[in-house]
Protein backbone atom coordinates (compact mmCIF):
# COMPACT_ATOMS: atom_id res chain seq x y z
CA UNK A 1 0.00 0.00 0.00
CA UNK A 2 1.38 3.39 -0.56
CA UNK A 3 2.49 5.53 2.06
CA UNK A 4 2.14 9.11 1.93
CA UNK A 5 3.61 12.00 4.43
CA UNK A 6 1.98 15.17 4.91
CA UNK A 7 1.71 17.89 7.47
CA UNK A 8 -1.60 18.30 8.88
CA UNK A 9 -2.16 21.38 10.81
CA UNK A 10 1.51 21.71 11.97
CA UNK A 11 1.79 18.15 12.53
CA UNK A 12 4.08 15.65 10.93
CA UNK A 13 2.41 12.46 9.69
CA UNK A 14 2.70 8.84 7.90
CA UNK A 15 -0.17 7.08 7.14
CA UNK A 16 -0.79 4.41 4.92
CA UNK A 17 -3.34 4.68 2.25
CA UNK A 18 -4.90 2.94 -1.09
CA UNK A 19 -4.54 4.50 -4.17
CA UNK A 20 -8.30 5.41 -4.26
CA UNK A 21 -8.17 7.17 -0.61
CA UNK A 22 -9.68 10.47 -0.65
CA UNK A 23 -8.09 13.03 1.55
CA UNK A 24 -11.17 13.85 2.92
CA UNK A 25 -10.88 9.71 4.18
CA UNK A 26 -7.69 10.31 5.18
CA UNK A 27 -8.26 13.19 7.66
CA UNK A 28 -11.75 12.13 9.22
CA UNK A 29 -11.24 8.14 9.33
CA UNK A 30 -7.21 7.92 9.66
CA UNK A 31 -6.71 11.12 11.44
CA UNK A 32 -9.82 11.56 13.10
CA UNK A 33 -10.62 15.00 12.63
CA UNK A 34 -13.63 15.15 11.84
CA UNK A 35 -14.47 19.18 11.30
CA UNK A 36 -13.78 18.72 7.64
CA UNK A 37 -17.36 17.53 6.38
CA UNK A 38 -18.14 15.15 3.78
CA UNK A 39 -21.52 16.59 2.18
CA UNK A 40 -22.38 15.69 -1.32
CA UNK A 41 -19.19 13.76 -2.38
CA UNK A 42 -19.47 14.94 -6.02
CA UNK A 43 -17.39 18.44 -5.70
CA UNK A 44 -20.21 20.64 -5.28
CA UNK A 45 -21.05 21.73 -2.28
CA UNK A 46 -17.37 22.24 -0.37
CA UNK A 47 -18.23 21.36 3.13
CA UNK A 48 -15.01 19.36 2.66
CA UNK A 49 -12.81 22.37 1.89
CA UNK A 50 -9.12 22.77 2.87
CA UNK A 51 -6.13 24.25 2.68
CA UNK A 52 -3.15 22.27 0.62
CA UNK A 53 0.12 23.87 0.46
CA UNK A 54 -2.13 27.45 1.08
CA UNK A 55 -5.02 27.36 -1.51
CA UNK A 56 -8.75 26.19 -0.61
CA UNK A 57 -9.20 23.03 -2.34
CA UNK A 58 -12.15 19.96 -1.94
CA UNK A 59 -10.63 17.30 -0.22
CA UNK A 60 -13.38 14.46 -1.53
CA UNK A 61 -11.95 15.65 -5.12
CA UNK A 62 -8.44 14.85 -3.99
CA UNK A 63 -6.26 11.87 -3.36
CA UNK A 64 -4.47 11.45 -0.27
CA UNK A 65 -1.67 9.84 -2.73
CA UNK A 66 -1.20 13.34 -4.52
CA UNK A 67 -0.91 14.96 -1.18
CA UNK A 68 2.46 13.46 -0.35
CA UNK A 69 4.93 16.01 1.06
CA UNK A 70 1.75 18.85 1.48
CA UNK A 71 1.22 20.68 4.05
CA UNK A 72 -2.66 20.99 5.12
CA UNK A 73 -4.64 23.09 7.08
CA UNK A 74 -7.92 21.87 8.14
CA UNK A 75 -10.71 23.80 10.45
CA UNK A 76 -9.31 22.21 13.44
CA UNK A 77 -5.71 24.56 12.67
CA UNK A 78 -7.14 27.48 12.30
CA UNK A 79 -7.64 28.07 16.02
CA UNK A 80 -5.01 29.51 18.06
CA UNK A 81 -3.50 26.51 20.34
CA UNK A 82 -4.87 28.79 23.17
CA UNK A 83 -8.55 28.03 22.09
CA UNK A 84 -8.69 32.02 20.50
CA UNK A 85 -10.94 31.74 17.74
CA UNK A 86 -9.49 33.26 14.44
CA UNK A 87 -11.18 36.12 12.98
CA UNK A 88 -12.60 34.79 10.65
CA UNK A 89 -14.67 32.23 13.01
CA UNK A 90 -15.33 34.51 15.16
CA UNK A 91 -16.67 36.70 12.44
CA UNK A 92 -19.23 33.57 11.75
CA UNK A 93 -20.18 33.48 15.41
CA UNK A 94 -20.70 37.28 15.99
CA UNK A 95 -22.74 37.73 12.87
CA UNK A 96 -24.86 34.41 13.22
CA UNK A 97 -23.16 32.86 9.74
CA UNK A 98 -24.57 29.35 10.62
CA UNK A 99 -27.52 27.80 11.14
CA UNK A 100 -27.35 24.06 10.88
CA UNK A 101 -23.49 24.05 10.91
CA UNK A 102 -22.67 21.55 8.04
CA UNK A 103 -21.23 23.68 5.90
CA UNK A 104 -19.36 25.97 8.35
CA UNK A 105 -15.86 24.46 8.50
CA UNK A 106 -15.87 24.45 4.52
CA UNK A 107 -17.18 28.26 4.33
CA UNK A 108 -14.49 29.42 6.77
CA UNK A 109 -11.59 27.54 4.93
CA UNK A 110 -12.60 28.90 1.77
CA UNK A 111 -13.45 32.60 3.36
CA UNK A 112 -9.86 32.42 5.06
CA UNK A 113 -8.30 31.36 1.58
CA UNK A 114 -10.11 34.14 -0.58
CA UNK A 115 -9.60 37.01 1.93
CA UNK A 116 -5.91 35.88 2.20
CA UNK A 117 -5.14 36.58 -1.92
CA UNK A 118 -7.19 39.43 -1.60
CA UNK A 119 -5.52 41.95 0.63
CA UNK A 120 -6.99 44.79 -1.29
CA UNK A 121 -10.29 44.37 -0.21
CA UNK A 122 -13.38 42.35 -1.44
CA UNK A 123 -16.96 43.83 -2.16
CA UNK A 124 -19.85 42.46 -1.19
CA UNK A 125 -19.93 40.93 -5.10
CA UNK A 126 -16.90 39.54 -4.97
CA UNK A 127 -17.26 37.74 -1.70
CA UNK A 128 -20.35 36.43 -3.19
CA UNK A 129 -18.43 34.79 -6.37
CA UNK A 130 -15.46 33.72 -4.17
CA UNK A 131 -18.04 31.27 -2.42
CA UNK A 132 -19.43 29.65 -5.53
CA UNK A 133 -17.93 26.22 -4.39
CA UNK A 134 -19.88 26.43 -1.15
CA UNK A 135 -23.27 25.99 -0.82
CA UNK A 136 -25.01 26.89 2.21
CA UNK A 137 -28.65 25.49 2.62
CA UNK A 138 -30.04 27.55 5.34
CA UNK A 139 -29.02 30.65 5.78
CA UNK A 140 -29.15 32.22 2.27
CA UNK A 141 -25.63 33.25 2.40
CA UNK A 142 -26.45 36.75 3.94
CA UNK A 143 -25.15 36.48 7.38
CA UNK A 144 -22.20 34.83 5.65
CA UNK A 145 -20.92 37.39 3.44
CA UNK A 146 -21.78 40.19 6.32
CA UNK A 147 -19.16 37.88 8.54
CA UNK A 148 -16.39 37.61 5.78
CA UNK A 149 -16.83 41.30 5.14
CA UNK A 150 -15.92 41.97 8.30
CA UNK A 151 -13.03 39.26 9.28
CA UNK A 152 -11.32 40.78 6.07
CA UNK A 153 -10.84 44.26 8.11
CA UNK A 154 -9.60 42.66 11.13
CA UNK A 155 -7.41 40.14 8.81
CA UNK A 156 -5.92 42.94 7.21
CA UNK A 157 -4.90 45.01 10.27
CA UNK A 158 -7.53 47.63 9.50
CA UNK A 159 -9.67 46.76 12.34
CA UNK A 160 -8.98 45.59 15.97
CA UNK A 161 -12.00 42.87 16.24
CA UNK A 162 -14.96 41.70 14.41
CA UNK A 163 -17.33 43.44 17.12
CA UNK A 164 -15.14 46.51 16.21
CA UNK A 165 -16.01 46.26 12.59
CA UNK A 166 -19.95 45.90 13.10
CA UNK A 167 -21.63 48.37 12.25
CA UNK B 1 -14.04 4.29 -6.08
CA UNK B 2 -12.07 1.12 -7.37
CA UNK B 3 -8.99 0.88 -6.48
CA UNK B 4 -5.70 0.92 -8.71
CA UNK B 5 -2.14 1.55 -8.72
CA UNK B 6 -0.56 4.53 -8.16
CA UNK B 7 2.75 6.00 -10.34
CA UNK B 8 4.29 9.06 -9.99
CA UNK B 9 6.75 9.67 -12.86
CA UNK B 10 9.22 12.47 -12.45
CA UNK B 11 9.40 12.92 -16.60
CA UNK B 12 7.44 12.65 -19.91
CA UNK B 13 9.31 9.65 -21.13
CA UNK B 14 8.48 7.54 -18.02
CA UNK B 15 5.06 8.69 -17.88
CA UNK B 16 4.63 7.87 -22.02
CA UNK B 17 6.33 4.47 -20.66
CA UNK B 18 3.88 3.63 -18.23
CA UNK B 19 0.86 4.57 -20.24
CA UNK B 20 2.01 2.58 -23.48
CA UNK B 21 2.81 -0.68 -20.98
CA UNK B 22 -0.59 -0.84 -19.80
CA UNK B 23 -3.54 0.11 -21.92
CA UNK B 24 -5.72 0.33 -18.95
CA UNK B 25 -3.92 3.27 -17.18
CA UNK B 26 -5.04 7.04 -17.26
CA UNK B 27 -3.04 9.97 -17.14
CA UNK B 28 -3.70 12.41 -14.13
CA UNK B 29 -2.94 15.75 -12.86
CA UNK B 30 -5.90 17.85 -10.99
CA UNK B 31 -8.10 15.54 -11.24
CA UNK B 32 -11.40 17.15 -11.39
CA UNK B 33 -13.00 15.68 -14.07
CA UNK B 34 -11.55 12.27 -13.82
CA UNK B 35 -11.98 11.73 -9.76
CA UNK B 36 -15.30 12.50 -10.00
CA UNK B 37 -15.94 9.70 -12.88
CA UNK B 38 -14.02 6.92 -10.61
CA UNK B 39 -16.36 7.78 -7.90
CA UNK B 40 -19.34 7.43 -10.08
CA UNK B 41 -17.79 3.62 -11.57
CA UNK B 42 -17.82 5.45 -14.85
CA UNK B 43 -14.28 4.51 -15.14
CA UNK B 44 -12.52 1.59 -13.91
CA UNK B 45 -8.86 2.47 -14.51
CA UNK B 46 -6.00 -0.52 -13.43
CA UNK B 47 -3.34 2.28 -12.69
CA UNK B 48 -3.40 6.39 -12.37
CA UNK B 49 -0.18 7.90 -13.81
CA UNK B 50 0.00 11.49 -12.00
CA UNK B 51 1.92 13.58 -14.35
CA UNK B 52 2.17 16.14 -11.75
CA UNK B 53 5.59 15.79 -11.11
CA UNK B 54 6.61 16.89 -14.67
CA UNK B 55 8.96 19.82 -14.83
CA UNK B 56 8.85 20.25 -18.39
CA UNK B 57 4.92 20.40 -18.55
CA UNK B 58 4.95 23.00 -16.13
CA UNK B 59 5.33 27.17 -16.77
CA UNK B 60 4.14 30.01 -18.90
CA UNK B 61 6.55 31.67 -21.45
CA UNK B 62 6.51 34.31 -24.41
CA UNK B 63 7.87 32.68 -27.56
CA UNK B 64 8.00 35.32 -30.70
CA UNK B 65 4.41 35.58 -30.92
CA UNK B 66 2.94 32.86 -29.42
CA UNK B 67 2.19 32.17 -25.27
CA UNK B 68 3.20 28.78 -24.60
CA UNK B 69 1.95 27.62 -21.45
CA UNK B 70 2.32 24.20 -19.82
CA UNK B 71 -0.45 21.53 -19.36
CA UNK B 72 -0.01 21.10 -16.05
CA UNK B 73 -0.77 24.93 -15.77
CA UNK B 74 -3.79 25.28 -13.06
CA UNK B 75 -6.69 27.40 -13.93
CA UNK B 76 -6.32 29.65 -11.31
CA UNK B 77 -2.54 30.31 -12.16
CA UNK B 78 -3.86 31.26 -15.95
CA UNK B 79 -6.01 33.40 -14.02
CA UNK B 80 -3.33 35.44 -12.29
CA UNK B 81 -0.94 35.33 -14.87
CA UNK B 82 0.52 38.80 -15.59
CA UNK B 83 2.14 37.39 -18.98
CA UNK B 84 -1.13 35.93 -19.82
CA UNK B 85 -3.14 39.52 -18.58
CA UNK B 86 -0.70 41.38 -20.88
CA UNK B 87 -0.76 38.81 -23.87
CA UNK B 88 -4.32 37.67 -24.23
CA UNK B 89 -6.45 39.28 -21.68
CA UNK B 90 -9.46 36.67 -22.51
CA UNK B 91 -7.38 33.89 -22.14
CA UNK B 92 -7.19 35.05 -18.50
CA UNK B 93 -10.37 35.60 -18.47
CA UNK B 94 -11.44 32.33 -19.49
CA UNK B 95 -9.28 30.73 -16.92
CA UNK B 96 -10.64 32.75 -13.76
CA UNK B 97 -14.32 32.18 -14.95
CA UNK B 98 -14.12 28.32 -14.53
CA UNK B 99 -15.57 25.86 -12.48
CA UNK B 100 -15.45 27.41 -8.62
CA UNK B 101 -12.17 28.87 -6.74
CA UNK B 102 -11.71 25.09 -5.71
CA UNK B 103 -11.68 23.77 -9.43
CA UNK B 104 -9.53 26.29 -10.58
CA UNK B 105 -7.34 25.46 -7.63
CA UNK B 106 -6.95 22.10 -8.89
CA UNK B 107 -7.85 21.92 -12.54
CA UNK B 108 -5.23 22.25 -15.23
CA UNK B 109 -5.26 23.05 -18.80
CA UNK B 110 -3.81 19.52 -20.21
CA UNK B 111 -6.92 17.89 -18.28
CA UNK B 112 -9.53 20.04 -19.74
CA UNK B 113 -8.09 20.14 -22.96
CA UNK B 114 -7.53 16.56 -23.55
CA UNK B 115 -11.20 15.40 -21.62
CA UNK B 116 -12.94 17.59 -24.19
CA UNK B 117 -16.08 17.84 -22.36
CA UNK B 118 -18.73 19.70 -24.45
CA UNK B 119 -19.10 22.40 -21.61
CA UNK B 120 -15.49 22.71 -20.86
CA UNK B 121 -14.16 26.67 -21.21
CA UNK B 122 -10.78 26.14 -22.62
CA UNK B 123 -10.94 24.20 -26.16
CA UNK B 124 -12.86 27.40 -27.20
CA UNK B 125 -9.91 29.25 -26.50
CA UNK B 126 -7.47 26.66 -28.32
CA UNK B 127 -9.78 26.46 -31.47
CA UNK B 128 -10.94 30.20 -30.96
CA UNK B 129 -7.36 31.51 -31.48
CA UNK B 130 -5.86 28.50 -33.57
CA UNK B 131 -3.69 27.11 -30.94
CA UNK B 132 -1.26 24.43 -31.21
CA UNK B 133 -1.18 21.08 -29.23
CA UNK B 134 1.99 20.01 -28.32
CA UNK B 135 2.16 16.40 -27.30
CA UNK B 136 5.13 13.67 -26.13
CA UNK B 137 4.58 12.88 -30.01
CA UNK B 138 4.30 15.74 -32.46
CA UNK B 139 2.33 19.41 -32.60
CA UNK B 140 -1.27 18.99 -33.81
CA UNK B 141 -3.35 22.06 -34.82
CA UNK B 142 -6.24 22.86 -32.88
CA UNK B 143 -8.64 22.32 -35.83
CA UNK B 144 -7.24 18.65 -36.26
CA UNK B 145 -7.41 18.23 -32.24
CA UNK B 146 -11.12 18.16 -30.87
CA UNK B 147 -12.49 15.21 -33.16
CA UNK B 148 -16.00 14.97 -30.99
CA UNK B 149 -17.09 14.32 -27.83
CA UNK B 150 -15.08 13.57 -25.38
CA UNK B 151 -12.77 12.97 -28.26
CA UNK B 152 -9.17 14.15 -29.48
CA UNK B 153 -6.66 13.38 -31.87
CA UNK B 154 -4.53 12.42 -28.83
CA UNK B 155 -3.58 8.58 -29.28
CA UNK B 156 -3.92 5.88 -25.71
CA UNK B 157 -0.18 6.58 -25.12
CA UNK B 158 0.50 10.45 -26.03
CA UNK B 159 0.42 12.94 -23.51
CA UNK B 160 -0.42 17.02 -24.06
CA UNK B 161 2.59 18.59 -22.67
CA UNK B 162 1.74 21.95 -23.82
CA UNK B 163 -0.51 24.42 -25.76
CA UNK B 164 0.85 27.28 -28.12
CA UNK B 165 -1.52 30.24 -28.32
CA UNK B 166 -1.13 32.71 -31.06
CA UNK B 167 -1.22 36.03 -29.73
CA UNK B 168 -4.24 37.87 -31.24
CA UNK B 169 -4.76 41.46 -32.23
CA UNK B 170 -8.05 41.12 -30.17
CA UNK B 171 -9.95 38.35 -28.58
CA UNK B 172 -13.23 37.48 -26.37
CA UNK B 173 -15.13 35.18 -24.53
CA UNK B 174 -18.83 35.27 -23.42
CA UNK B 175 -20.74 32.22 -21.98
CA UNK B 176 -24.02 31.27 -20.67
CA UNK B 177 -23.70 28.95 -17.69
CA UNK B 178 -25.99 27.37 -16.56
CA UNK B 179 -27.35 28.30 -12.89
CA UNK B 180 -26.91 25.59 -10.82
CA UNK B 181 -23.81 23.48 -12.27
CA UNK B 182 -22.05 26.44 -13.99
CA UNK B 183 -20.86 24.10 -16.48
CA UNK B 184 -21.68 26.36 -20.17
CA UNK B 185 -24.98 26.11 -22.04
CA UNK B 186 -23.24 28.02 -25.04
CA UNK B 187 -20.37 30.60 -24.96
CA UNK B 188 -18.43 31.72 -28.24
CA UNK B 189 -14.70 32.31 -28.06
CA UNK B 190 -13.29 34.90 -30.89
CA UNK B 191 -10.60 36.75 -31.90
CA UNK B 192 -8.54 38.25 -35.21
CA UNK B 193 -5.06 37.82 -35.59
CA UNK B 194 -2.08 35.63 -36.86
CA UNK B 195 -5.15 33.18 -37.71
CA UNK B 196 -7.32 34.79 -39.21
CA UNK B 197 -10.71 36.39 -37.81
CA UNK B 198 -11.78 32.81 -36.05
CA UNK B 199 -15.27 32.24 -33.87
CA UNK B 200 -15.55 28.85 -31.79
CA UNK B 201 -18.62 28.14 -30.44
CA UNK B 202 -18.75 25.51 -27.42
CA UNK B 203 -20.86 24.04 -24.72
CA UNK B 204 -24.18 24.47 -27.67
CA UNK B 205 -23.12 21.05 -29.51
CA UNK B 206 -21.54 17.88 -28.21
CA UNK B 207 -17.80 19.59 -29.47
CA UNK B 208 -16.55 22.40 -29.96
CA UNK B 209 -17.22 24.25 -33.47
CA UNK B 210 -16.02 26.95 -35.98
CA UNK B 211 -18.82 29.22 -37.24
CA UNK B 212 -17.90 29.79 -40.66
CA UNK B 213 -20.87 32.57 -40.87
CA UNK B 214 -19.55 34.43 -38.32
CA UNK B 215 -16.21 34.64 -38.93
CA UNK B 216 -17.24 35.66 -42.44
CA UNK B 217 -19.22 38.44 -41.59
CA UNK B 218 -16.51 39.49 -38.71
CA UNK B 219 -13.66 39.73 -41.53
CA UNK B 220 -15.34 41.60 -43.46
CA UNK B 221 -16.90 44.29 -40.70
CA UNK B 222 -15.33 43.10 -36.66
CA UNK B 223 -18.85 44.71 -34.60
CA UNK B 224 -21.27 43.05 -32.67
CA UNK B 225 -24.00 44.23 -35.23
CA UNK B 226 -22.19 42.02 -37.79
CA UNK B 227 -22.86 38.61 -36.28
CA UNK B 228 -26.01 40.24 -34.82
CA UNK B 229 -28.15 38.37 -37.61
CA UNK B 230 -26.76 35.45 -38.24
CA UNK B 231 -28.68 32.27 -36.80
CA UNK B 232 -27.01 29.16 -35.54
CA UNK B 233 -28.79 26.10 -37.22
CA UNK B 234 -30.33 24.29 -34.13
CA UNK B 235 -29.83 20.53 -36.05
CA UNK B 236 -27.01 19.05 -34.18
CA UNK B 237 -26.60 20.75 -31.04
CA UNK B 238 -26.84 19.35 -27.48
CA UNK B 239 -30.63 19.22 -26.06
CA UNK B 240 -31.68 18.13 -22.50
CA UNK B 241 -33.30 19.09 -19.38
CA UNK B 242 -31.12 22.69 -19.00
CA UNK B 243 -32.03 24.15 -22.90
CA UNK B 244 -33.61 22.66 -26.07
CA UNK B 245 -31.44 22.79 -29.18
CA UNK B 246 -33.62 25.93 -30.27
CA UNK B 247 -32.47 27.72 -27.21
CA UNK B 248 -28.95 26.88 -27.32
CA UNK B 249 -28.76 28.06 -31.32
CA UNK B 250 -30.47 31.07 -30.13
CA UNK B 251 -27.78 31.69 -27.23
CA UNK B 252 -24.54 31.33 -29.89
CA UNK B 253 -25.49 34.06 -31.47
CA UNK B 254 -26.32 36.38 -28.11
CA UNK B 255 -22.73 34.74 -26.97
CA UNK B 256 -21.03 35.44 -30.24
CA UNK B 257 -22.15 38.98 -29.84
CA UNK B 258 -21.00 39.53 -26.26
CA UNK B 259 -17.79 38.52 -27.33
CA UNK B 260 -17.05 40.85 -29.87
CA UNK B 261 -18.12 43.36 -27.63
CA UNK B 262 -16.02 42.43 -24.64
CA UNK B 263 -12.53 42.12 -27.39
CA UNK B 264 -13.06 45.44 -28.59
Amino acid sequence: MPQVTLTVNGKQHTVEVEGRTLLVELLREKLRLTGTHVGCDTSQCGACVVHVNGDSVKSCTTLAVMCDGAHVTTIEGLAAPDGTLHPMQEAFREYHALQCGFCTPGMVMSAVDLVRKNPQGLSEKEIREGLEGNLCRCTGYHNIVKAIAAAQEVMHGRRASVAAAAE
Amino acid sequence: MYDFAYHKPATLADAVKLLAADPDAKAVSGGHTLIPALKLRLNKPSALVDLSGIAEMKGIRREGGALVIGALTRHAEVAESAEVKAAIPALAYLAAHIGDVQVRNRGTLGGSVSNNDPAADYPAAVLGLGATVHTSKRKIAADDFFLGMFTTALEPDEILVAISFPIPEKAGYAKMKNPASRYVMAGAFVSKGPMGVRVAINGAGPCVFRQSAMEAALAAQWSPEAVAGIKQDADGLNSDIHGSAEYRAHLVTVMAKRAVAAAG
